[in-house]
């Protein structure tokens, strides 16, 4: 019993953990919560929905959605965000852009597919392995799996290729950065395209382990994700996951043990209790204020 | 790209026109305002749109709570609506429950939003920035489900019905005898009285200092924690107090109608009027609770409407409708030189300074 919440804990922990990165390597970037960034989720979703539908198989469809959510992604950047930098704005006034966003994106949605529950099959079901006593779906596997492998990629890209040394070349100083020859404004994009991309295999991963697909869904995943963001020091890729994965787990015992109507506050919970003891998050680093 | 600067100057213009024609005649002004305000129920004979101009009164108590926290303290609150719940949930639990008046209820349910206020406050408001934006966000997530799972006091996700009109004196105050437009009004005044205050007085000048710049205020000795608090605190009574006004009017009240959207709601009314304004913050409300109404006709598109508003306004006037518009001169101690030339071009000394637009 405790084993299957872990792994139902853990392949949800994922998810959330995918979603958690977009939003900390946006925030590492540009110091922004990206509010818009749970209803690009949503998208992602749906894209995944529409292409499912016209029965290419679920890899191209999955192929399809993170193409076109990372270039809302991209988009949301260069309509939206661009031109708030090219002015110098306020930080808050980013901020309530990217809520203007999240409310085009979500209704639209609701507009062209319908504010109802919509079916999406699920994904890649084989039964259950059994170890032990432990039973394992193949689902959750595929879910895991797919998180990981992705999660390492975006960690190689950061660490390893000359795009990731210019993102947080940018991340530690914009103007530095610009001066040493980086298109600053190239990277934040592809951080979008990024976020966005992540986003994508998260929704669709998620709404093949729930079989549902809804324009609000990405409210809720949208808040826990950042919470787990937050949880783990946000603009720190590997504070994200361990973020995503303490969420994830923690929910899935709370459903289990405080019954499903409390499963949804215990995130936040967590989350103030941390940021209480550790204002900075788990692996948050304490910035210096220059004087 | 240059037309378009080219408008907005154009409109900065503009507003500052009317602004300082309004101020040269203020007495004027105000009379009429205030004429206009006590005679608005005897003009307008639809209760469909006196109902919405209620809601407008309890939108600008909300706004003028969480613009003392973001617009003058400088702290992005993005839970809000929680204050408002409370105030509401305990409001109609004490009358329904307990047939306790109205006029007893209410104070109540400002203390225990204000208490609220002070338990969430004491602990996080040594966060900053976007971890206090969460916290509290997480903080309205944490009462939107208590409200909706604690069935035994709050019904849970049914809600409370039946809840009682004031009365004074054994009269209802209901739409249709304007009772409750009167009694909105009062509450308003009051809040805007006690804002004005605060904000003219030394906690006032400290909170935007610190909002101005949270380190160079510590060091002025500003107990920046402290003053905090305070905003916080002030801020959640009144948003109580909106709560309770709301839930004795609509009579009906449930946990959806206290989402994170309503707290977005409030935040956005916040921007749009003018940060670290008060008159925004009327003009704020006015326009976003009834552009619902006005843009009905647009059905569906409407919030997505709403969206490109939010993303139009913070791109071409990011410090709200009335922000940054000081039109009062900064006059310098007697006897202090700052060695200007008398030649300075005479438009500079009329300059007005500029406190929003820098901050935050």
């Amino acid at each position: 019993m405790i084993l299957d919440q872990l792994v139902n804990g853990l392949a949800l922990g994922m998810v959330y953990a995918l979603i958690a990165v977009g939003y900390s390597l946006v925030f590492g970037i540009l110091r922004l919560i990206n509010f818009s960034h749970g209803s690009v989720y949503a998208f992602g979703a749906h894209m995944a929905m529409v292409f499912v539908g016209m029965e290419y198989g679920i890899v191209p469809a999955l192929i399809f959605s993170i193409i076109l959510t990372g270039m809302l992604g991209i988009a949301i950047d260069k309509l939206a965000l661009a031109p708030l930098r090219a002015k110098n704005s306020k930080r808050i006034a980013a901020l309530i852009t990217t809520i203007g966003v999240s409310y085009i994106i979500q209704n639209l949605l609701m507009i062209v597919y319908g504010s109802e529950t919509k079916f999406f099959p699920k994904l890649f079901d084989y039964g259950n392995i059994n170890i032990g006593r432990v039973s394992i779906g193949t689902t959750q596997l595929f879910i895991v799996g797919v998180s990981l492998v992705l999660l390492v990629l975006l960690s190689y890209i950061i660490k390893k290729t000359k795009i990731g040394l210019a993102m947080r070349a940018v991340e530690q100083n914009h103007k530095a950065a610009s001066l040493m020859g980086i298109d600053v404004n190239f990277i934040v994009t592809f951080t979008f395209f990024l976020g966005g991309a992540s986003a994508a295999i998260a929704g669709t991963l998620i709404s093949g382990y729930y079989q549902v697909v809804y324009p609000n869904m990405g409210f809720l995943a949208g808040l826990k994700a950042f919470s787990a963001a937050v949880l783990g020091g946000i603009g720190i890729l590997h504070g994200a996951i361990v973020g995503g994965l303490i969420v994830g787990v923690s929910e899935s015992f709370a459903a289990a043990y405080l019954g499903g109507t409390y499963r949804d506050a215990v995130a936040f919970v967590i989350l103030i209790a941390v940021l209480l003891v550790k204002p900075t998050g788990l692996f948050g680093k304490k910035g210096n204020i220059k004087v | 790209m240059e037309k378009k600067n080219y408008g907005t100057h154009k409109l900065n213009h503009i507003v500052g026109k009317i602004q300082g024609a309004m101020i040269k005649n203020k007495n004027i002004v105000i009379a009429l305002l205030i004429t206009l305000v006590l005679a608005l129920p005897y003009i307008i004979s639809s209760q469909y749109v006196l109902r919405i101009i209620i809601m407008i009164g309890v939108y600008s108590i909300l706004s003028l709570s969480l613009g003392l926290v973001t617009g003058y303290a400088g702290q992005v609150s993005l839970g809000h609506a929680a204050f408002y719940a409370i105030g509401a949930y305990t409001s109609a639990i004490l009358s329904v429950n307990y047939g306790i008046s109205f006029f007893i209820t209410v104070p109540v349910a400002a203390m225990i939003a204000a208490l609220c206020g002070l338990l969430l406050g004491l602990p996080t408001l040594r966060l900053s920035g976007p971890y206090l934006a969460i916290t509290t966000l997480g903080f309205g997530e944490i009462v939107r489900m208590v409200l909706s799972n604690w069935d035994r006091v709050t019904n849970g996700p049914l809600g409370i019905s039946r809840i009682p009109r004031p009365s004074i004196l054994g009269i209802e105050l209901t739409l249709a005898n304007n009772g409750l437009y009167y009694l909105i009004l009062i509450f308003v005044a009051i809040t805007t009285v006690v804002m004005l205050a605060i904000v003219k007085s030394k906690m006032g000048r400290a909170m935007m200092a610190l909002r101005e710049d949270e380190l160079a205020a510590t060091m002025m000795g500003i107990r920046i924690t402290y003053y905090k608090v305070v905003a916080f605190v002030v801020s959640a009574f009144f948003s109580g107090l909106a709560g309770a006004f709301y839930a004795h009017m609509i009579r009906f009240i449930d946990p959806n109608s206290f989402t994170f959207d309503t707290s977005i709601l409030i935040l956005s009314i916040v921007i749009l009027g003018g940060m670290g304004t008060i008159k925004g913050m009327f003009l704020g409300s006015a326009l976003l609770i009834s552009f619902p109404e006005f843009a009905r006709f647009l059905q569906a598109y409407r919030f997505v409407v709403y969206g490109v508003v939010l993303i139009m306004m913070m791109r071409y006037r990011p410090q709200g409708i009335l922000g940054g518009q000081k039109k009062t001169e900064y006059k310098l101690p007697k006897g202090v030189d700052v060695g200007q030339s008398k030649e300075t071009a005479p438009g500079k000394t009329g300059e007005s300074i500029n406190t929003v637009e820098e901050g935050v």
